[in-house]
């Protein structure tokens, strides 16, 4: 039986001043578009799909971040018709069935890396 | 001991346990025992689908734990009723239990009908009904690649979604009626949303019957009667109820034909001490598969206990599918046709919408009708057919809008009779909603969901709560607050009078200070603009909490890329700076569009382009139109007494001297201006937010018009003034607009929400009634003196300029995703 294992490959994707203070910015990992997030005001960072999946939009990274509820969900908003989407679960929060990918984001020092997940 | 009366309820749904609920509410004096054949207690059927969502069975559970414990209703989980022994009056459970009844109560619900279709008790066939059937469902799943549905009614549909949702790739809906929902829809309405299930990744087949399932041990393919076949992994069987009478039946109760306890309209069956409610109860002929109308049963049952009249006449079905992500609502009667009423429909095949109501001959009242693609007039349509409320006079504003002129009267929810049922799962009427609003002081939503129940269970009547709650506040003269969004408790007038006083320079210190949590897509521009307004700081200096377009300094279109709108004031343009602009459009390859607003448009540009774009053209001349922030477009004009010979004044000149003193400024929503030289008007100057006209002794002020979808004529502010004098009742009128109207306010909604009208107006600009008209002028004065062109800032700027990048790890690159479409020489978004 074959086991597929998968393992968290982390990429360099920028430094943290490049990335505007509780903004985004657009990562490319090959074919791959990655939204990072710099929410200073939580002193959090997250990486989610750069594609809005209502209309295919490579979009995210330049939508406005904030967070709702009273768990303080952080979120997203697509700029072009403000479908939200939670940055931890990837969950649409405008009340539709669509879901992106978030990945994880480790800072060392200055050097912001993305988890990519590799299946060995 | 215990001397109560005893009331036995078998079967413990959502039906059983809402009878139990209400019963409590209102009296103690029975001793209820419960059976349930499940293994926990009641929990929400409508959300199950929810489960596959992460909901847990907790989360589902219709009472909080210890609930029954807490009322003293003794709950026999994991026990069916056997037997019913109708002269000793009790009942036997698989357990063993003997229990003594006083009334008994049958909610024992419905099963999912299992056509007899040979091979249907291969593994991999489910049934779509209880949790345990969503356990084996997911299970199963993980190890499928593709799936059916058979039954493309609602729960069919539900199913499938689910099945999309689980990963099964490809999952198809197999129908054996000529439509989808053939109960709820019509052809029409079932083809559009045919093309939207597809859009989703779900086949469907009509018309299809199946004659067998084949496979070895396990389903591996669906065969047709038409010869077809169809090779699937699993099957979830979703081919209509079948009402759980079995008991029933074994007691000598009387059933129907087709099954369905029979029961009168107080629900009780050939036996009065026992009665049967929810869905396996048959009133006359008809069971209902609905959670509403078992409420209602339920409610009918605690009544005829008690003593009190009340009895059960039939339920509405109207219905609104959730979950899907695509609307679809029938309500009332949705197939009566020609020639018993008139039918109003309109499709949109573009957008997916498709929408139908059916009125009565006379053209008096609204019979039914079918909304696909935009259901978010439903409560209020399924409102009009409930209270037969009498129509507009065009009553396919019903469905379109109303187009031009005031908004639709006579159809809101405030002209509803007080005994309107707002929430039928819970019965709660408008006038209890409204009296909790006025004698309560309840005004929160979630306060009159604690206090009627409204809104608690479907919640598809929330958004009518909230228009009632905000209706019934202003019709009592209560204040109705109107707050930015969940972050600030403040309205927008509110909001800024605070951050001016308290001198606030930043969004982080406004959310700090007035309000929580970490702002949202809502608050953020509002606040943005708010700033800019007050101090007129460089916008891209709080990028991240402006809009993307304030953000890049240009609107996003389509595809991803810009469009560039340079200054043309008043339209006046020169032969040179036309040429640069053909000369930038070219280089960039960019599509160009003269507009209404006479200027140019130019459009697809690369975010990675825009500095050099703005660059080349701020070195011809030209500086930023702000065509991306809510602030002042242009200003419009005619040609003028310079060249036509009927001009009275000198209206271009006029347009150019306003449109750079307005320039830049930041307000709630955008501005547009326009100035006539003479009364034919052909700079339409009536349509705009502010309007000027020359007459023969000086000049007319128009204010508060509108064009686009709201078309509304200015109304005159003040006539025969000198240029002077307009500007300066210009300035007060702008800068108390910016000052007092709510974000994504037009002036023209600003005045017609304004109490008082335009005579307030007129008395608060020209008479100065509030005191004010000084301090405007001093703060409109210090925002034309602070202007400065965002781009001019950005294109200086090393550090700015970087920020205009796709990629940060590869700036050079652009975006590879956009794509365009040739058309007439020029190019244009490749379509969504
Ligand atoms: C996936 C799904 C989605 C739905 N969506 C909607 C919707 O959007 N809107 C809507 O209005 N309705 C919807 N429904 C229908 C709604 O769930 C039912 O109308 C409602 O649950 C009926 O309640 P009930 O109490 O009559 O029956 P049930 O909820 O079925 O409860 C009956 C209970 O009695 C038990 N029982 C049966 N016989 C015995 C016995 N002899 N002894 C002890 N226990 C017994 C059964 O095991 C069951 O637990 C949906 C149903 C499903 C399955
Ligand atoms: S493309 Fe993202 S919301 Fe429409």
């Amino acid at each position: 039986m074959e086991i597929a294992v998968e393992t968290l490959k982390w990429i360099l994707a920028c430094t943290t001043a490049d990335v505007p203070e509780n903004g985004g910015a657009c990562v490319k990992h090959g074919d791959e578009q990655i939204a990072l997030f710099n929410f200073t005001r939580r002193n959090e960072w997250y990486a989610t799909q750069n594609l809005c999946p209502h209309k295919q939009q490579m979009a995210l990274s330049r939508g406005m971040i904030g967070s709702t509820g009273e768990e303080c969900e952080p979120k997203v908003a697509c700029p072009f018709h403000k479908k939200t989407f939670s940055l931890i679960s990837g969950e649409c929060l405008s009340g539709e069935e669509y879901e992106i990918k978030t990945y994880p984001v480790r800072i060392i020092d200055d050097k912001v890396y993305i988890g990519i997940k590799e299946t060995a | 001991m215990n001397k109560k009366p005893i009331i036995v309820v078998a079967g413990n749904g959502m039906v059983g346990y809402k009878f139990c609920e209400k019963l409590i509410s209102k009296t103690t004096d029975y001793q209820v025992v419960v059976f349930g054949e499940e293994p926990r207690p009641a929990y929400d059927r409508v959300h199950l689908s929810e489960y596959f969502n992460g909901k847990t069975a907790e989360d589902l559970s219709m009472s909080p734990s210890g609930w029954y414990e807490a009322n003293n209703i003794q709950l026999h989980l994991n026990d069916v009723v056997q037997e019913i022994n109708r002269t000793e009056k009790t009942v036997h459970s698989l357990k063993g239990t003997v229990q003594k009844y006083d009334y008994l109560v049958l909610a024992t619900g419905s099963s999912a009908f299992v056509p007899d279709i040979p091979g249907i008790e291969k593994d991999g066939v489910f049934v779509y009904r209880t949790i345990e059937d969503l356990e084996l469902i997911s299970n199963y799943a993980a190890k499928s690649r593709n799936g059916a549905v058979m039954g493309g009614g609602l729960l069919g549909l539900e199913a499938a979604k689910a099945l999309l949702d689980l990963g099964i790739k490809e999952t198809h809906v197999i129908e054996f009626a000529p439509r989808l929902m053939p109960r709820q829809i019509d052809q029409p309405g079932s083809a559009m949303l045919q093309m939207k299930l597809k859009e989703l990744g779900l086949h469907i087949h009509l018309n299809k019957s199946t004659a067998k399932i084949a496979g070895d041990g396990k389903i591996e393919a669906l065969e047709f009667t038409d010869e077809t076949s169809l090779a699937v992994d699993m099957l979830v069987i979703s081919a209509g109820i079948r009402p759980r009478d079995e008991l029933a039946k074994l007691s000598g109760l009387e059933v129907g034909t087709r099954g369905g306890i029979v029961v009168n309209d107080y629900m009780q069956t050939s036996d009065d001490d026992i009665f049967a409610i929810g869905e396996c109860a048959l009133h006359s002929g008809m069971i209902y598969g609905l959670v509403a109308p078992g409420y209602e049963m339920a409610d009918v049952v605690v009544a005829k206990i008690l003593d009190s009249d009340k009895s059960f006449t039939g339920f509405d079905m109207s219905t609104k599918l959730k979950l899907i992500g695509i609307d679809v609502a029938s309500f009332g009667d949705p197939f009566i046709n020609n020639p018993d009423c008139k039918i109003i429909a309109f499709e949109d095949t573009n957008k997916g919408i498709y929408k139908r109501i059916n009125i009565s001959n006379d053209g008096k009242n609204l019979l039914g009708g079918i909304l696909i693609g935009d259901a978010d007039d439903y409560n209020i349509l399924l409102q009009n057919v409930k209270n037969r409320i009498t129509l507009p006079e065009n009553p396919e504003d019903l469905i379109l809008g109303a187009r031009g002129g005031a908004a639709t009267e006579g159809s809101g929810v405030m002209s509803l009779p007080d005994d309107a049922m707002i929430c039928s799962c819970e019965s709660v009427s408008k006038g209890a909603i409204c009296d909790a609003v006025k004698l309560d002081n309840i005004t929160s939503l979630d306060g009159i969901k604690k206090c009627t129940k409204a809104g608690t269970c479907c919640g598809g009547c929330v958004p009518l709560v909230k228009d009632l709650i905000n209706g019934t506040m202003k019709e009592s003269g209560l204040y109705v607050k109107n707050v930015l969004c969940e972050h600030f408790d403040y309205s927008r007038q509110e909001l800024m009078d605070l951050i001016r006083m308290n001198n606030v320079r930043s969004y982080d210190e406004a959310l700090d200070h007035y309000g929580k949590g970490d702002g949202c897509e809502t608050c953020k521009p509002a606040v943005a603009s708010i700033l800019s307004s007050l101090w007129n700081d460089l916008i891209v200096k709080q990028a991240p909490i402006q809009d993307s377009n304030d953000r890049y300094l240009a609107n996003i279109q389509k595809g991803g890329t810009y469009s560039v709108v340079p200054r043309i004031p008043g339209g006046e343009i020169t032969p040179d700076k036309l040429i640069a602009i053909g000369q930038v459009a070219k280089k960039y390859n960019l599509y160009t569009k003269i507009t209404g607003g006479q200027r140019i448009d130019l459009f697809g540009a690369h975010v990675n382009d825009l500095p050099a774009i703005w660059e080349e053209l701020i070195e011809a001349g030209f500086e930023s139109g702000h065509a991306y922030g809510k602030s002042l477009r242009t200003v419009k004009s005619c040609v003028g007494s310079t060249w036509c010979r009927f001009g009275l004044h000198d209206s271009v000149s006029f347009a150019i001297e306003i449109e750079e003193r307005y320039k830049g400024i930041r307000s709630p929503h955008k501005l547009k201006g326009g100035v006539s030289g003479c009364i034919r008007e052909c700079a339409e100057a009536q349509a705009k937010d502010f309007g000027i006209i020359a007459t023969d002794k000086g000049w007319n002020l128009y204010v508060c018009g509108n064009g686009g979808s709201k078309p509304q004529h200015a109304l005159l502010l003040a006539s025969d003034i000198d240029k002077e004098t307009l500007v300066k009742y210009l300035d007060r009128f702008l800068m108390f607009y910016i000052k007092t109207a709510d974000p994504l306010a037009r002036t023209a909604t600003w005045l017609n929400k304004m109490e008082g009208g335009l005579s307030y107006l007129k008395n608060v600009i020209i008479n100065d009634s509030l005191g004010i008209c000084e301090q405007l002028e001093e703060e409109m004065q210090g925002l034309v003196d602070s202007f400065h062109c965002e781009w001019k800032e950005v294109v200086q700027n090393e550090e700015l300029r970087k920020r205009f990048v796709h990629f940060v790890n590869a700036p050079e690159e652009k975006d590879p995703s956009v794509d365009f479409d040739p058309m007439r020489d020029q190019v244009k978004a490749k379509e969504w």
